[in-house]
């Protein structure tokens, strides 16, 4: 089978075409808490990749015995497990890095985006798509964290990946939660436009926590 | 309106006949107009550089809509005065020190004009669908952005040449820090305290400061019709029952005094005329039904005074405005007027 295209698309879908938080708009939450630097945004973002690409793959080897109507609560296990599993392992073997971010790694159970791809992608498909739609997802959330936070980091802290560029802070509020708004906001809305101008794109579509 | 034509004929036309003369530029002119008294007064304390502050916001309030609106190839509305009028109120809520303690501080007033006449006004959609009051989302990012720069108050000359200037701290602040026996021996006695709230001998925003400027400019619109009473007088009534409550403090022991509060000082300083009268009234972010406005301001009193007294600032006016422009909507839904003959829905 003529395949590596098909893995390939699956890739970049979930980089560009439905970009967990430019075009899905879902996980929201962590887009907007992780993202005031980029070391924090990158880390989340490895994390979650690890963790998407895991529950997919999981997933779609269990999802024949799955029945239908606890399928929610069984995502919900599995994903609790793997969370669990980059949860333990980063305090193991990175505790500087899982002081800062040990919560927002435990929060990661609750993201939208996991969940969803597990019942719409997952659970319906074999187990080598199924590990590159997680990959793409997971690569897609980690781009768009990075994009996310260095703008924050850049103009908030005067700083990138915590390397301080200048003293001046030129804009404080960007480092403030209210500041994420402003910039999933305005990322969102330019994603939006260049699909819309350049792709032939309908815009962003659904809405998520 | 066009002139009547000599030679009448029958015209048949669809609804509405009556026409007012009102346009949305002519109020937003007019609004702009009865903040002049204030702003003058303003320029009169804090000198020129009240004057520059004020002008490089509009200047780059008006720029920007009209930047934003050629590179998106729409319709050009800076003739319409909004754009003005948020330029104008914006400046009117900055602290002179912009201009005069740091040279580098000049930007201050252009991003504040861009967030307010850019991100929340044009990408919301434009003139009449902005949620919140433009000119307050722009002085609620400058304040959290620059918090330093947008807290130093200048003292009040009253001599337009001086090009010294020294800061102190808004009546509010004083009050907030040290409490009101701090207040009395900086303005001397109730009197003179009450004068010089009045006629804006104080620190502040710039367009804040005088009390009975902005009375004027109020009374011209409400004599004008443009603003209804409900908003002002639910918000300052509210506000000053609140102070005359809660907002005494026992003197020695620093412990709150129910019933003891000075509702005059908390009326006359900080933005809150301003705020209540040209703010709070602003058609777009405000319900559209009476009763709906006299809980609009009810809860902007509310929200203010517990800012005051209670949070972290000395000013709570924009913070209660742009949070009760959140409830706009909803009040206005769930205060709809019956509809004439309808029949109520009946609840199982």
């Amino acid at each position: 089978m003529n395949n590596t295209k098909g893995y390939w698309r699956l890739i970049k879908n979930g980089i560009f075409a439905e970009n967990p938080i430019f075009r899905v708009a879902l996980s929201l939450c962590p887009a907007v808490a992780v993202t005031s630097g980029v070391k924090n945004g990158f880390l989340m973002g490895i994390a979650v990749l690890f963790v998407q690409t895991m529950v997919n793959v999981t997933v779609s080897i269990v999802r024949k015995f799955i029945h239908p109507k606890v399928r929610i609560p069984a995502y919900m296990f599995i994903i609790a497990t793997w969370v669990t599993v980059s949860d333990l392992s980063l305090a193991a073997f990175a505790w500087d890095i899982y002081k800062q971010m040990g919560l927002y790694i435990k929060l990661i159970v609750a993201f939208a985006i996991i969940l969803s791809r597990a019942e719409l992608f997952a659970s319906k498909n074999k187990v080598t798509p199924s590990f590159f739609d997680g990959l793409g997802m997971g690569i897609g959330f980690l781009l768009a964290l990075i994009i996310i936070s260095f703008f924050r980091e850049l103009l908030g802290k005067g700083s990138l990946w915590g390397f301080q560029f200048t003293e001046a802070k030129p804009l404080l509020i960007m480092v403030l939660p209210t500041g994420g708004f402003f910039a999933v906001g305005i990322l969102m809305g330019l994603f939006n436009w260049i699909d819309i101008k350049f792709f032939g794109g309908g815009g962003a579509s659904g809405g998520g926590h | 309106m066009a002139a009547v034509k000599k030679e009448h004929e029958l015209i048949v036309s669809v609804s509405p006949h009556v026409k007012s003369e009102e346009t949305v530029s002519r109020i937003m002119w007019t609004v702009s107009l009865s903040l002049l008294p204030a702003f003058v007064m303003g320029v009169y304390f804090f000198g020129p550089r009240a004057l520059f502050v004020t002008a490089l916001c509009v200047v780059s309030a008006v720029l920007s809509e009209y930047l934003f609106q050629k590179g998106l190839k729409r319709k050009i509305t800076i003739n319409d005065g909004s754009a003005f009028l948020t330029g104008l109120l914006l400046g009117m809520n900055l602290p002179t020190s912009l201009w005069s303690f740091n040279p580098f501080m000049i930007h201050v007033p252009i991003i504040g004009s861009f967030i307010a006449v850019v991100i929340t006004k044009q990408l919301f959609g434009g003139i009449g669908f902005n949620i919140f009051n433009p000119a307050l989302i722009g002085r609620a990012f400058l304040l959290i952005t620059w918090p330093r720069a947008m807290t130093i108050w200048t003292e009040p000359t009253a001599a337009f040449v001086a090009l010294d200037a020294k800061t102190t701290a808004t009546p509010l602040g004083i009050l907030k820090e040290e409490g009101v026996g701090k207040l009395m021996e900086v303005f001397g006695d109730q009197l003179n305290l009450y004068t010089q709230l009045l006629v804006g001998y104080r620190a502040g925003s710039l367009g804040e400061t005088s009390a009975i400027a902005l009375i004027i400019g109020a009374a011209f619109l409400l004599y004008k019709r443009y603003i209804t009473w409900h908003i002002p007088v639910s918000f300052l009534s509210t506000a000053a029952a609140l102070a005359w409550v809660f907002g005494g403090k026992d003197l020695g022991t620093g412990k709150m005094l129910l019933f003891a509060g000075d509702p005059v000082v908390h009326l006359l300083s900080g933005g809150i005329l301003l705020g209540a009268f040209f703010m709070a009234t602003d058609y777009v972010t405000c319900p559209s039904v009476r009763k709906g406005q006299i809980v609009f301001g009810i809860g902007c009193g509310a929200l203010t005074m517990l800012i005051r007294l209670k949070g972290g600032y000395p000013e709570g006016v924009m913070f209660a405005i742009l949070l009760m422009n959140c409830f706009a909507p909803l009040i206005d839904r769930s205060m709809k007027s019956r509809v004439f003959g309808a029949v109520k829905e009946q609840k199982k």
